[in-house]
């Protein structure tokens, strides 16, 4: 993938070959700026590359789809619609009933019951995160992409809104790509962590995460792992 | 309520010791008011300039907030009449009355032009900047649950803008509430516009000119509220600074 900025060529991702078995949960980790973004709007139809191709379950990407929806980190829900009108937004082609039913199914799933009528300014930034999950599932897609959904929130709703996921994730067995600056977090989540290197982006590694959850993040191989990860973005281990 | 019944007491005093008539007081104002009751021509009159305000606005906005969204989605439709725009625009709309007495005759016709003229113009630039504004993240989730384009317009691309157009629709029904009054001093023989000519030329009674004055500054308040409440409307009650 490159782009082109003020005339300049900037080639962004390079020789990225990635398999994706259905159901799996990949984090894919690297330096900012480095093209992980643009990794999930490739995947997502959202780019084009400009050479090489996307195929998902032997189709080519051509553009967005609503097989496959885009978790984004900030100002991803609609505030002029409500909670309910969020989660529906991708339902109108379903009768009246079934759509409330679906509403109501995924209401429950994220925890947001009570606040069915409540616009998002009136929620919390992990509500209109779970928010924006609800409506992404509501759709059922194949796949979801999650750009650093839980970036732009505090620790503390970071760790919940990890666990949220997770227990969503075995819910509803979707295949999952996770984008993080978050070493963490993908340790936590993965089965697999793709680390990239620094611009422009190759695949440095894949890291089998083979722990079972629930994971016990202060277990001696969790932090084996979590050390070897973070060796490999090359991040000193003493500050 | 105190500080406005100080003024008016002031400007009764003011009035009484001035006996030259340089601005009637309130008090033969109120008496003009009630004059203007009796005889069925204030009620006549606000009807008249509210009727064409509405009308001149509705056409406007009606033609131009598609047209301006429609321009500001395409970067190069609006570079080609963004020019256009600009040179017209400083135009103010009571130069067009020669022209709309010319293509209307003096009638309502030639009234509600003119407010088209003078509130399309806002509202277009309006609803070309208020694209430009809405956040990428919105159009991306709109394409992401494949929306054909009409879906599109109306389910992402309206909604977003919304609170731009209100505030904008706001400011331009302040400018028709402006240029009625001019335009029916001219262009028409009835309305608020009118009645301050009118009183003028017919004898001087200037506190039919005082109270026309007040009148219309009285029904632009209320004009106002009544925009304003439309801000209030809890899926527009959200701007993009407020997340």
């Amino acid at each position: 993938m490159v782009f082109e900025r003020d005339g300049k060529r900037i080639p962004v991702l390079e020789d990225i070959n990635l398999e994706v078995t259905d159901g799996e949960f990949i984090c894919v980790v690297g330096p900012s700026g480095c093209g992980k973004s643009t990794l999930l709007n490739l995947m997502g139809g959202f780019l084009s590359p400009t050479s090489g191709s996307v195929t998902i379950a032997g189709e080519v990407v051509k553009g967005p789809d609503p097989r496959r929806i885009l978790v984004f980190q900030e100002r991803g829900v609609f505030p002029w619609l409500t909670v309910e009108g969020n989660i529906g937004f991708g339902l109108s082609r379903l009768s009246r009933v079934e759509r409330e039913e679906r509403i109501a199914h995924y209401v429950k799933l994220v925890r947001l019951e009570g606040f069915e009528h409540s616009y998002p300014s009136d929620l919390s930034g992990g509500m209109k995160q779970r928010l924006q999950v609800a409506r992404a599932l509501a759709v059922d897609p194949d796949i979801l992409f999650l750009d650093e959904p839980f970036g732009a929130l505090d620790s503390v709703t970071r760790l919940i809104m990890r666990s949220e996921l997770l227990r969503i994730w075995q819910a509803e067995r979707r295949t999952i790509l996770f984008v993080t600056h978050d070493i963490d977090e993908a340790v936590q989540l993965a089965d697999r962590v793709v680390v990239l290197s620094s611009r422009p982006a190759k695949i440095q590694d894949i890291l089998q995460i083979d722990i079972a959850h629930p994971r016990n993040i202060s277990s001696s191989r969790y932090l084996e792992l979590r050390d070897d990860l973070l060796n490999k973005i090359g991040v000193a281990f003493t500050l | 309520m105190i500080f406005i019944a100080a003024l008016v007491s002031a400007w009764q005093i003011a009035a009484s010791l001035h006996p030259a008539e340089l601005l009637p007081g309130p008090v033969s104002v109120a008496r003009g008011i009630l004059d203007l009751l009796q005889h069925g021509l204030l009620l006549k009159y606000v009807v008249a300039s509210l009727f064409r305000v509405t009308w001149g606005f509705l056409l406007a906005a009606s033609l131009a907030i598609p047209l301006g969204l429609t321009i500001g989605w395409y970067r190069r439709a609006e570079m080609a009449i963004n020019p256009l725009v600009q040179i017209f625009r400083p135009i103010s709309p009571l130069a067009w009355i020669p022209i709309a007495i010319l293509w209307f005759g003096v009638g309502d016709l030639a009234a509600i032009s003119l407010i088209f003229v003078g509130c399309f113009f806002p509202l277009l630039l309006t609803a070309m900047s208020a694209v430009h504004t809405v956040p990428e993240v919105y159009l991306n989730v709109g394409r992401n649950f494949g929306l054909s384009t009409r879906q599109f317009v109306y389910r992402v691309l309206y909604p977003a803008v919304a609170p731009q157009l209100i505030v904008g629709a706001r400011i331009t029904v302040g400018i028709a509430w402006l240029v009625v009054v001019a335009a029916e001093m001219i262009a028409v023989n009835s309305g608020l516009g009118f009645l301050i000519v009118d009183a003028r030329n017919a004898g001087n009674r200037y506190d039919l000119v005082v109270a026309g004055m007040l009148i219309i500054g009285a029904i632009g308040l209320l004009l106002d509220l009544g925009m304003r409440s439309l801000e209030r409307v809890k899926s527009v009650r959200w701007s993009y600074s407020g997340e």
